[in-house]
């Protein structure tokens, strides 16, 4: 039906890598037990010396060959764009475990007089309740990343599921599929959130579940384009030959080798399930009785934090969720320059040049190196 | 032509999907949907009870019958009557909104578009350089705040503090609509603080997609073969790799017009501009279910009829599609 496999962005600026971008994992065949003999200890070698004596050499230690497999997530947490966005991550996990001993004390308790400017007493003031911002905003990364990384996990999985599925057996199923991911595609997914929201009781398990079903559908499409790369290599066609089973075949022979893909999906559905879970609870279609920071963003507008002046109510909360998003899309920028080989080749030729007297011309599209005139 | 037939076809099942999700909704309520929907439970009237189901398309009819009914109704444009502005028919209330939403969407996707194009042609084109170095993650960062979030700080910030902006509605609400340079005037200076905070969540989006694929057409053999011919800078640069990169953006466009949306939703509902989002969100602060559900099928219909004319460009742009 569709034949267009690149789509590349998102305008979040999320970057799911696009299909041919991820050979380098792809064509390592190593970690595959069929094609990797070297591995055994080889059998003892036996000489003959000049003197006609048998000598027994020790057994050849055979260079083993690295494990390529992973090779991508030890260049990932070596690139300064991934620490950035996992540090800004983490930091906010550790928050959301913490929260008792950060801000200790009910969130959804009165402490003070509504809209207090932030001060020594009131961290970041008081909301239009008498509400101690500081806590709701620290207390509310709980709820927000949990329904964040839960979401994200449930439509990596069924994302993979069904585009792994469909790029692999081809065929009718491919065709339903397809034709089921590209509806999901096409139908927009805020609208259709709104209104199963409104129409389903409210609570954390409906909100996971909404967000699920209308957001599964670019991962799906992602992976069944690499699905159809990897099924044609070489080591499926063994695996076929040993008579191993289609979903054997998917998950435990091409799956290892979409790991990166699919990490970059789970992150950039993270993104996506703490930015609409944000904007639902905003609306007013979360469970407004609990603290998150979607929650506190919908009692800020709610009370006329605007009006009144009392940026603080809304800033905190806001920034939270940038922040969380800002550091996730990091990883996922620093995934995509790992695993794009051009990128990566740009990078090194750069890093090569660097301190040399060549230098790159340019404006070319091909890099033409210039050794620069001596002064 | 077969391939325009073929979307055409897709689009058709999609609203064909849309307007069946539509109707299994209400159904999907806990309960006595009329009941819950009234909120009240027992003491209503049955002929209240009666009307409501009426409006929602529940009747005690087999679920198939309901079903045609529903569908017939749906043809005709009739979606019921909005129980928020009682007895206006569902379709009216949309119809004033649609057009503000169309404004709205058009003129800020048609800006972030072309400037987001651009950045990236020439982030890509001087790979490494300013452009190259700062806007990406600078458009990055601003894209990873959530649109409302932008909105209301926008609109704390530039409308209400420094007073540059109208913060609401779509026009001066002494104005009465009508051919006249001042109402022209209002509608544009009203949509100003929207479509900025519109442009610059979708911006990072485009200059990134287009600057990776620029990074891969760069490399392409006839890049290398015009540079080699003499031309000059900007002919390749845009006749040449510019022309055949934007496609994928143009793919992505269906994809992104849903993002676009969402964004778009809460933006209106912030600045109280009277598009189809603002009526959708405060249809469902109202409990107005047969508006809703008008409004989700006619936001669907939009955006599947702008993905179908993409479409149509699309195959203008990229002979391969008219060819095979």
């Amino acid at each position: 039906m569709d034949t267009h496999k690149k789509v590349a962005h998102t305008p979040n600026g999320q970057q799911t890598p696009s299909p041919e971008a991820v050979d380098v994992p792809v064509a390592s065949p190593e970690g595959h037990p069929i094609e990797q003999p070297g591995r055994q200890e080889q059998p003892v070698e036996i000489e003959g010396t000049p003197a006609g004596q048998i000598v027994v050499a020790p057994p050849a230690t055979l260079p083993v060959p690295t494990r390529q497999r992973l090779v991508w997530l030890r260049t990932l947490l070596k690139n300064p764009k991934a620490l950035v966005g996992i540090a800004i991550v983490v930091f906010f996990i550790l928050v959301a475990v913490l929260a008792p001993v950060i801000a200790p004390g009910d969130p959804t308790e009165f402490v003070d007089a509504p809209n207090l400017p932030p001060s020594a007493a009131h961290l970041f003031g008081t909301e239009g309740q008498g509400k101690d911002v500081f806590r709701q905003t620290v207390w509310g990364a709980q709820i927000s990343l949990l329904i964040g990384f839960a979401t994200g996990l449930l439509i990596t999985i069924v994302s993979t599921v069904i585009g792994m599925t469909a790029g692999y057996f081809r065929g009718r199923v491919d065709d339903l599929l397809t034709l089921l991911t590209n509806l999901f595609l096409v139908i927009p997914g805020l609208p259709l959130l709104i209104i199963l929201s409104a129409f389903l009781s409210p609570g954390t398990g409906t909100i996971i579940g909404t967000l699920a079903f209308t957001g599964w559908a670019f991962g799906a499409r992602v992976k069944r384009s690499q699905t159809l790369s990897l099924r044609e290599k070489d080591f499926v066609a063994a695996a076929k030959v040993s008579g191993e089973s289609g979903f054997r075949i998917i998950f435990s022979e091409i799956m290892p080798n979409m790991i990166s893909i699919i990490m970059g999906s789970f992150i950039s559905s993270t993104t996506y399930a703490i930015g609409a879970s944000t904007a639902l609870a905003f609306i007013g279609l979360g469970n407004v009785s609990e603290v998150t920071w979607g929650t506190n963003l919908y009692w800020a507008q709610n009370g006329g934090a605007i009006l009144q002046g009392a940026w603080w109510t809304f800033v905190p909360s806001g920034l939270c969720v940038a922040l969380v998003a800002f550091g996730l899309s990091f990883i996922n920028y620093a995934l995509d320059e790992v695993t794009n080989p051009r990128l990566r080749a740009e990078k090194e030729l750069n890093r090569t040049l660097k301190g040399t007297a060549f230098k790159k011309t340019k404006t070319r599209a091909t890099p033409v190196l210039r050794q620069s005139q001596p002064k | 032509m077969r391939y325009i037939l073929r979307r055409l076809g897709f689009y058709l099942v999609a609203l064909w999907a849309a307007i069946t999700l539509d109707f299994f909704l209400p159904r999907l309520l806990p309960g006595d949907p009329a009941a819950t929907i009234l909120g009240t439970g027992g003491q209503l009237d049955p002929s209240q009870i009666q009307a409501v189901k009426e409006a929602l398309g529940l009747s005690d009819q087999p679920l198939i019958l309901q079903y045609f009914t529903y569908l017939t109704h749906v043809v005709r444009g009739d979606f019921g009557i909005s129980f928020s502005n009682f007895p206006v028919p569902v379709i009216s209330v949309i119809l004033t909104g649609l057009w503000w939403t169309l404004l709205l969407g058009g003129s800020s996707v048609i800006i972030s578009f072309i400037i987001g194009n651009l950045v990236g042609i020439f982030g890509s084109w001087r790979r490494g350089g300013a452009v190259d170095s700062f806007v990406p993650p600078l458009l990055v960062f601003i894209g990873a705040f959530p649109p409302f979030f932008l909105g209301l700080c926008a609109v704390y910030l530039l409308g209400f503090q420094l007073h540059w902006f109208p913060t609401r509605h779509a026009y001066e609400d002494t104005l009465t609509p009508g051919f006249d340079p001042a109402f022209f005037g209002s509608v544009i200076q009203h949509m100003l603080l929207p479509v900025l905070v519109l442009v610059l969540t979708q911006l990072g989006g485009w200059a990134l997609g287009m600057r990776n694929t620029m990074v891969a057409i760069l490399a392409e053999d006839y890049i290398t073969m015009a540079e080699a011919k003499g031309l000059t800078q900007n002919r390749i640069m845009f006749r040449y790799a510019a022309r055949n990169a934007m496609l994928p953006s143009i793919t992505a466009f269906g994809i992104v017009l849903g993002f676009v949306l969402s964004g778009q939703l809460l933006i209106e509902q912030i600045f109280s501009y009277p598009g189809l989002g603002f009526l959708l969100i405060s249809s469902v602060q109202k409990l107005d279910y047969p508006l809703m559900q008008g409004l989700f099928l006619m936001i669907t219909f939009a955006v599947l009829v702008i993905n179908f004319i993409v479409d149509i460009i699309y195959t203008r742009l990229d002979p391969r599609v008219r060819a095979g």
